[in-house]
Order: C-alpha cells, then structure tokens, then sequence
C-alpha cells in the first residue's frame, strides 16, 4: 500500500476533507436526479454518456451474439431448407390472407361513414437488432442498436410479428434502450378485444407474463381472451396484438379477480426487432404527446379516439377550453416514462 | 507514483464495470454481486487519495447510464458509501478479511437502501425481495476480491 503513499499525516485527496467533498457530490448528484427526474433538462447529457457507453455494451455482449452466430453458420443445410420451405408457405398464407385487404379497409371506411379508406396507422417501421437483453424479476430491458440517428425517438412503440414488445426510454446516437412490456415497472393499457373491457396489464417480471391487478371479480374476461392495446396513454395506437389471457381466479373473498395473460410477442426468442413510426392524426395513433406524468389534469387529446371524426359541415360545438381536461379527466398514462 | 495508482485503479474499475454489467442467466444475474461498488470500496478504504468521493460519484453515474436508472441515484448511493469508507478507512483497513466482509455487507446494505429509497421517491420502485441477494454474495466474495485487487494493484509496483 505504500506505493500510493497515502499516510495518515497526507491531506486526503485535492479538494478539501472527505466531508466537505462528499457534500459537494451528493449536492450534485440530487441536483441531477432532480433535473433528469422532473425536468427531462439532461437529455443531452444522457445522449452523450449513452454514446459513451455504447462501445462497452456491445463488447459485453459480443460472446452472446458470437454464440448465436455460430449456431446460424453451424446449421446444416437441411435445416435450412426447411426453414425455407416454412417460410415460403408462411408468405403464401400471408398473401392471401391479405388479399382482401383493401377492399375490406374501403368497406370499413365506408361503413364509418368517412369517404376514404384510412391508410394503415403504422407508417413506417425499421428492423432493429436486439445487441443486449437484461431479463430477471427486478428488470425487463434490451438494448437495441439503432438510434436517434435513425430517427428513433424516446417512448416509441416497438413491436415484433406477433405482438407488442416494449417502448423505447433512454436514446442515444446509435443505441436505444427499451423496457419490455413484462418489466414491473411497466404497464400497458389494454382492451379485451372480445367484450371491449378496457384495463391496464401490468409485467410480471418474467418473460412469459402480464397481471391485470385491476379487474373486479365479476369482470367478463376468460381464458383465451385476447389483449390488444386500448390506445389510451398516448403510446401505442390502438389495436395491436398484446397477450392472450392463461388464468383467471375469482376468489369469493377478494374483490379483484387474479388474471394472467401471456404476452404474443415471442420476447425470449426474438433475435430482431421493429421499430414503429405511426401516422400523427389517424384515429387509432397514439397521441404525439405522451407526457402523462406531468399533466396536472387529463388531456383531451389523449383519450380514446374510436369514432372517426365529425364530418367537417357539422361543426361540434366547441367545448370551453377551461373545463375540457376537467370533463375528460384522463386516467394517468402509467406507462408514460 | 500517484499517476501509476490511478491507471490501476481505472483498469481495476473498468473490469469491475464489465462484471457488473456482462449480461447472465437470470439466476446468475440476481446472486451477482456489485463488482463495482466492491471495487470502489476497496479503493476507497486502501487508497483514499486516488479512489475515495470522486471516484464513487462517476462509478455510479456509469451504472445510471448502464442500467437505465435516474442519472445521479446510483451516483448518490456509492457517494455516501465511499465516504463512509474513506472516513473509517485506517480503522476498516487493519481489520482480518472476515470482520471487513461483515463491514462491507453493512455498507452494501447501505448503499442498497439508498437505492430503495430514491426508487421509491421517484416512483420506479421495484420492491421485489431478490435486490438484496448481492449484499450478501458481495460480503461473501469481499475476502477473494480484495486478495485480487491487492494483488493487482501492488504487482511490480
């Protein structure tokens, strides 16, 4: 120890007693858990250490994605023969299924009494690729590597073929961080698509569940029902595939029934990823602000939009701006980050 | 000799940082123990000049950025550890391994409350019994690591 030459008659350090340093520092560290808390003022400074750290995540993470590439190199030829076949059939089924599409988007257009067919909510989307996955009982993340320099946004959907997976929360230049849809801390709120109960799923912490901790007893949802997303907390539109109910338990003394879905998106299997731009004003998109958590009363624009809008010659009566987000009292976006 | 100390302490720091956030199995992950904060302890208590406050304070604005939390709360937490250990650090440093594994488990426990507590205020809480497991693998890994990090800082020095 003596290289360090740190006796005890040697001032500690340059600046100051241990005691006046370490109030220096926590001042510091309260002050920016008060700005990144409540102000959103260090996003710079978040993009910038995100863009820093970047190099060392994928590092850390290259022996598990070494491994995977080994094993895609490795698979015998057959194997993948018949992976494609599978997916020529699979294409096959999708073209047809999709065959009426247009037709039956303008029927529906029409039976909602609008002129034109509504163009698909999502605009665009980008393929990302999963560089890291954190998936234990405290958090359910992953790291993907596109960033605000594809255009990515903080609190963006993402999604896979079979369902919703997650929203973007911290991002970088060429990094984002996403919070799965099962992590604790995340809520979604959904709708059950065969009676349009509206509730909030809840991550359980593991990748193969979701709890719906507020459904009363005498809820109408069973087993098999399918979860899609309500469109209310102004992230995800409306109408996509989140998990299908496995368990409902209705216990005579507990008020609230206990219900478990499973989430569609294949969350542990996933090697890719996409990332979902949604058209700003169509009836199913979610509200560009999402800014639930510092609203002091609900928002009027980030309720539920089911029905198109009026047509334009019978103008609604304008309700007073004062008392719209009192009327329209928003229940809080919980999955607003 | 100063200079020297801090280029092993950066290295020692870095490795402790890729231990820390190398991905594992989910089992693994919850008995991991904070490499980091062990590291930063270790400095602390053994060479409070090159390690100490400052050293803390950006370990754990890393594992903000690392782990998605709110920037600073980390930062906060090996803030008030390191000082603990830089202001007791001749009476912890002449301690044998096993009562210095019982002081790192307090400082562990420590550290994991002020977690909780930022958590719990800013509304990210995950109050789950698991996130205490480290405080316990980390007492229990304290005599290796430091023999390791001894060893690492005092080679050809």
């Amino acid at each position: 120890m003596a290289a360090f030459g740190t006796g005890a008659g040697r001032p500690l350090g340059r600046g100051g007693s241990p005691g006046f340093r370490f109030t220096v520092y926590a001042v510091l560290a309260v002050v920016v858990m008060y700005l990144d808390q409540r102000g959103h003022y260090l996003y710079q400074v978040r993009y910038v250490l995100q863009a820093a750290v970047y190099p060392v995540q994928l590092a850390v993470n290259s022996p598990a994605a070494a491994w995977a590439w080994l094993k895609e190199t490795s698979q015998a030829r057959a194997a993948l023969e018949a992976e494609n076949a599978r997916l020529r059939e699979r294409q096959r089924d999708l073209e047809l299924q999709s065959m009426r599409y247009e037709a039956l988007a303008r029927e529906n257009g029409e039976l909602r009494g609008l002129k034109e067919a509504l163009p698909p909510v999502a605009d665009r989307w980008l393929a990302a690729e999963i560089v890291g996955i954190q998936q234990d009982s405290l958090r359910q993340k992953m790291l993907l590597n596109r960033g605000a320099a594809n255009g990515v946004f903080p609190a963006q959907a993402v999604l896979d073929d079979k369902g919703l997976i997650g929203q973007t929360t911290h991002v970088g230049p060429w990094s984002a961080d996403v919070i799965l849809i099962t992590d604790p801390e995340h809520a979604v709120p959904v709708r059950v698509e065969r009676t349009g109960l509206r509730t909030i799923a809840v991550g359980a912490g593991d990748a193969s569940s979701l709890a719906m901790p507020y459904l009363p007893g005498n809820a109408d949802i069973k087993t098999g029902d399918l979860l899609v997303t309500s469109g209310l907390g102004g992230v995800f539109p409306e109408g996509y595939p989140v998990a299908r109910v496995t368990e409902v338990h209705r216990d005579a003394v507990q008020p609230l029934a206990q219900v478990r879905a499973k989430p569609l998106a294949h969350i542990d299997t996933d090697t890719e990823v996409m990332l979902v731009w949604f058209r700003a004003g169509h009836p199913a998109a979610p509200v560009a602000e999402s800014g639930g958590a510092d609203l002091k009363s609900g928002n009027a624009a980030m309720q539920p939009q089911p029905a198109p809008p009026k047509p334009a010659k019978a103008p609604a009566p304008e309700p007073a701006k004062a008392d719209a987000p009192k009327a329209t009292d928003a229940p809080k976006a919980e999955d607003a980050q | 000799m100063m200079a020297y100390g801090r280029a092993r302490l950066l290295f020692a720091s870095f490795v402790a940082l890729i231990l820390t956030v190398l991905p594992l199995p989910s089992w693994l992950d919850v008995l991991r123990p904070q490499f980091l904060v062990l590291a930063v302890l270790w400095w602390s208590v053994n060479s409070p000049g090159t390690g100490g406050i400052a050293l803390g304070f950006f370990a754990g604005l890393l594992l903000d950025v690392f782990q998605g939390t709110v920037l600073g709360e980390h930062a906060l937490a090996l803030s008030i550890v390191t000082y603990i250990a830089v202001r007791e650090h001749q009476r912890i440093r002449t301690k044998p391994a096993i009562q210095q594994a019982m002081i790192v488990f307090a400082a562990l426990i420590v550290y994991e409350i002020v977690l909780f507590v930022i958590e719990g205020w800013t509304g990210h809480l995950v109050a789950s019994p698991l996130r205490w497991v480290h405080t316990v693998t980390g007492a229990l890994i304290w005599p290796p690591a430091a023999a390791i990090l001894a060893y690492a800082a005092e080679r050809r020095a």
